[in-house]
């Protein structure tokens, strides 16, 4: 490769964040090349560095951060000694950056085509009138749905897709030399994540940009990358070119983020016909205030069992959840608990009603609270449920921790915030645990965590089914958490339920075309599989197009 | 004439200053400060002279022999600030490793703060004690000069003289310390223990009690104040009779239910954000009762911002008795208190031209109070910036 082609050339970066008085090393001297319209994929797990990194491949940190040593050249151009009037020329102009949340990056008070020729204004490249028609080309090309008129809209009238596409047409504005796109569809259902990929890597093509594409799941980045880069902890694991990194990783830890999707549970047998259900929900219609949001709902969950709930966000799976636990009485329909039907309101049912359904949430921060430790999160229901006291309690609550396996000297007089993610989601589950319950609602337990991490909190929750035989009512948007710990699916959309049946029936055809919708959208490890599936379906027939003509 | 020459003059040096000051910055030979001077803009550069240029007057004027306040006023605030830093000096090592680590990380206005509410407190629980006199007690002679010279007509025993009516003015400060500020800190109490209960009520119940709390604090809150307490406390004084120790206890709760209006609305507000956390939707699914909701769920992560507001509210609990106290509704003579010696001693306030040290009376009790409430506001910035995730 010769150096004329290079855009972006790292060399020995060091980064430092500054934690409690004292500087830590967040960035421990990494290389990277970027060339001439190439796309390179960052990848890792949360606190790996990636967006730190890829901030600083634009010569900027954030508060807090600091470059301790090594360079940044960018188009030749040396951007740590550079000043800053000579980055503002760069910055916006030659180097654009996508925020993982569209929808915070963008701002609320004013029209999006305001904001898109903010730039090309600015840095002179284009005059108002010329930049609001490029604007309205650009929005055609990413296959916004009325390109003329969506950039009179605010951002808060645009959908989450739309939203985060409108702002690479953004980045796009002064066709910029480089693109950082840090996580750009994290936040979005996999039927919108794929209008998305399919829109950023046409327009990125199409003007020979460059791109350092930043995300820690890896069957999007197969799609994007021309080049993967991991990092594990601020260092560089190894570099490679795509195909070859997916086929021979040589590393371990490469090796295991390709392995975390192989973990599956055996199948169980099939319920006997006659038993009575642990939870059965019939004829379930909800509202909130006047929007009605469940329409006709039902489905049973047996004894050792996990059901899964899918559906994109807005389909009502939550909801489903509210008015199991009675937080959201629904105005008809019953929930049965072992043959009983139990009284709709959260407030009506008796104490040992409520222990014996329990949740855990998605996030894990909101779900506990930061002023306890985590022997007075778990010992309280503890306390409350079993009427344990004094030791009994403390020997209760150390058994919750070593059945999630955290040691209960280290982790019992502990805050929440001084758990990581992982940990944090692990405490949930003994706090749900404490109560002995025969039936858990799992609200996508694992979409905020790590892939690894993810991965264990699925084993734990299978082993705990096993040991304790419980049920689960699993709420997720990713299939792959599906396959792996399913045992029955139902799959709803705009508050029905579309289609539902033991798992092994619903991977396969024939499917309701949106469960076939749903399930092709999931991206593949394999490099071709977004090209294929275009050609199969038509750019037309792929994302919130698609859903809205089922 | 002349005094347009002189601002041009002052303006072309700051003007020229800045740019010569930049420009040699740029020449410094150190590569760290390079980047600093060559990315500074002109303004920033003449905001260094300027700031140079009143540091300059400042120092001019304070050997000016005709500014006694202003010197006085430069002195205070070097010894205050010498006692902060030294209090603070002490604490980094004296005490447990906790406070000391505390104590390492306080900024210097917090560490004064911290010394002048302890010394406060110190004053208004041993005023027995440390008074000469008592707060009552009527001597035969009446406006002694303060500064005990007998010259002058001064009187050693009472270092800061006595008022029109004979009575020691250093121990009616020291008494006012205990009135004033014991009956700030009731007050402030009472309006917390009712606005935080109610309000945190009103959040985690909402529907039509939360509507009718809050309308009804809206009532209160719509009339000014001052005024409403001042209507108030007309009324109580006719309730109250002749027992003053009656209307005191009157005014307590007439502030606190006026003061507790802003604590709900805060507590409600605060309340509101923590009650749709899921970790209450967990409790709630538990079957836990309300009690332990507002109490044990809900209070302990509402802690900071409410000990924030108790702070400044405490302030200004104290500056609505002062005031009262000032019109002649508030605390009742005999009883000693700042506000009331400020309206008293005012008329020495036109001493100022021969006898500096006398007209500086009414300002002492009115500067106890500025003094308390400029400490607490130091302490409640720190404790912000505490809670705050801004710290790092």
């Amino acid at each position: 490769m010769s150096t004329r082609d290079l855009l972006v050339q790292i060399r020995d970066l060091h980064i430092e964040g500054r934690s409690d008085e004292t500087w830590t090393p967040i960035i421990k001297g990494v290389d990277l090349d970027l060339r001439k319209g190439e796309v390179l994929g960052l990848i890792g797990e949360s606190g790996a560095g990636k967006s730190t990194l890829g901030l600083a491949a634009m010569g900027f940190t954030r508060d807090g951060v600091r470059i301790s040593g090594g360079s940044v050249a960018f188009d030749g151009i040396e951007l740590l000694q550079a000043s800053a009037s000579a980055k503002r020329h760069l910055l916006g102009k030659r180097i654009a950056y996508v925020a993982q949340s569209a929808a915070a990056s963008f701002n609320p008070a004013h029209r999006l085509i305001d904001q898109h020729t903010e730039a090309p204004v600015q840095h002179g490249v284009m005059s108002k009138a010329e930049s609001e028609k490029d604007a309205v080309r650009l929005y055609e090309q990413l296959r916004l749905p009325n390109p003329e008129e969506i950039g009179f809209r605010y951002p808060h009238q645009v959908s989450g897709g739309q939203l985060q596409r409108a702002m690479t047409a953004m980045a796009m504005s002064c066709r910029p030399d480089l693109i950082i796109f840090d996580e750009p569809t994290t936040a979005l259902d996999v039927t919108t994540q794929i209008e998305v990929l399919a829109a950023i890597r046409d327009i990125v093509d199409q003007y020979d940009t460059a791109a350092i594409y930043i995300t820690h799941d890896l069957a999007v980045v197969a799609q994007m990358a021309d080049r993967i880069k991991v990092l594990l902890r601020g260092d560089e694991v190894e570099e490679a070119e795509t195909r070859r990194m997916l086929s021979h990783p040589s590393e371990d830890y490469t090796k295991s983020l390709w392995a975390v999707r192989s973990f599956k549970r055996p199948e169980k047998p099939a319920p006997e016909t006659d038993a009575v259900p642990v939870v059965s929900v019939r004829g379930v219609s909800a509202a909130y205030g006047t929007q009605p949001v469940l329409h006709d709902v039902s489905f049973d969950i047996h004894r050792g069992r996990t059901v899964a709930v899918v559906g994109e966000s807005g389909s009502g799976k939550s909801t489903m959840a509210r008015c199991i636990t009675g937080l959201l009485p629904p105005f008809e329909g019953v929930i049965e608990f072992d043959g009983e039907a139990l009284p709709l309101d959260y407030r009506k049912r008796s104490k040992m009603q409520l222990r014996q359904a329990q949740m855990i949430y998605q996030m894990a921060d909101t779900a506990l609270n930061p002023r306890k430790t985590i022997a007075e999160i778990i010992g309280r229901p503890v306390e409350f449920y079993m009427g344990l006291r004094g030791r009994d309690k403390r020997r209760r609550v150390d058994d919750l921790l070593e059945q999630i396996e955290l040691d209960p000297a280290e982790f019992r007089d502990r805050l929440p915030s001084e758990l990581s993610g992982g940990q944090k989601q692990r405490v949930g589950i003994a706090r749900a645990l404490a109560a002995e319950p025969s039936f858990i609602i799992c609200d996508e337990v694992t979409s905020a965590l790590d892939q690894l991490v993810a991965e264990g909190i699925l084993k734990l929750l299978a082993r705990l089914q096993d040991e304790l035989g419980l049920s689960y009512m699993f709420i997720t948007h990713d299939l792959a958490t599906v396959r792996a710990i399913a045992d029955e699916v139902v799959v709803m959309k705009n508050g029905e339920v579309v289609e539902q049946g033991v798992k092994r029936d619903m991977f396969k055809p024939p499917h309701h075309p949106y469960t076939d919708l749903l399930l092709s959208s999931v991206p593949e490890m394999d490099p071709d599989w977004l090209t294929n599936l275009l050609r199969e379906r038509g750019v037309e027939n792929i994302g919130d197009a698609a859903s809205e003509k089922i | 004439m002349s005094v347009w020459l002189h601002i041009a003059l002052w303006a072309a040096i700051l003007f020229g200053g800045a740019w010569v000051f930049r420009w040699a910055g740029q020449q410094l030979p150190n590569p760290r400060t390079r980047p600093y001077f060559r990315d500074m803009s002109y303004a920033v550069a003449f905001g260094f002279l300027l700031a140079a240029a009143a540091l300059y007057w400042t120092v001019q004027l304070y050997f000016v022999d005709r500014v006694v306040f202003f010197r006085w006023a430069v002195q205070g605030f070097l010894f205050f600030a010498a006692a902060g830093w030294a209090f603070r000096l002490l604490g980094r090592h004296v005490g447990t490793p906790g406070t000391r680590k505390l104590f390492r990380k306080m900024p210097l206005t917090a560490a004064f703060g911290i010394l002048v509410i302890l010394v406060y407190a110190v004053v208004a629980i041993f005023a027995d004690v440390l008074a000469p006199f008592g707060q009552e007690q009527v001597f035969e002679r009446v406006n002694v000069l303060p500064g005990g010279n007998p010259e002058t007509g001064g009187d050693p025993r009472f270092l800061l003289g006595t008022d029109q009516i004979g009575r020691d003015l250093l121990s009616r400060l020291i008494y006012g310390a205990q009135n004033t500020v014991g009956i700030a800190f009731v007050t402030t109490c009472l309006a917390f223990l009712l606005g935080a209960s109610l309000g945190f009520l009103a959040a985690t119940l909402g529907g039509w009690l939360d509507q009718l709390l809050s309308r009804g604090v809206d009532v209160l809150m719509a009339i000014p104040s001052l005024i409403f307490a001042l209507l108030l406390m007309t009324i109580a004084s006719a309730w109250a009779g002749s027992e003053k120790w009656l209307l005191t206890v009157y005014m307590i709760v007439i502030i606190a239910v006026l003061d507790s209006t802003r604590v709900f609305r805060l507590s409600r507000a605060v309340g509101a954000n923590i009650v749709v956390m899921d970790y209450i939707e967990a409790a709630k699914l538990r079957g836990e009762t309300l009690t332990y909701l507002i109490f044990r769920e809900i209070l302990p992560n509402a802690y900071a911002p409410l000990l924030a507001e108790f702070g400044l509210r405490f302030c200004f609990v104290f500056l609505t008795i002062a005031a009262l106290s000032f019109l002649g509704v508030g605390i009742q003579p005999p009883l000693a208190d700042w506000g009331t010696m400020v309206r008293d001693l005012s008329q020495f306030i036109n001493f100022a031209g021969v006898s500096p040290l006398t007209a500086a009376l009414p300002l002492m009790a009115a500067g106890a109070i500025a003094l308390l409430t400029v400490a607490v506001n130091f302490v409640v910035d720190w404790m912000l910036y505490q809670s705050s995730g801004l710290k790092d």
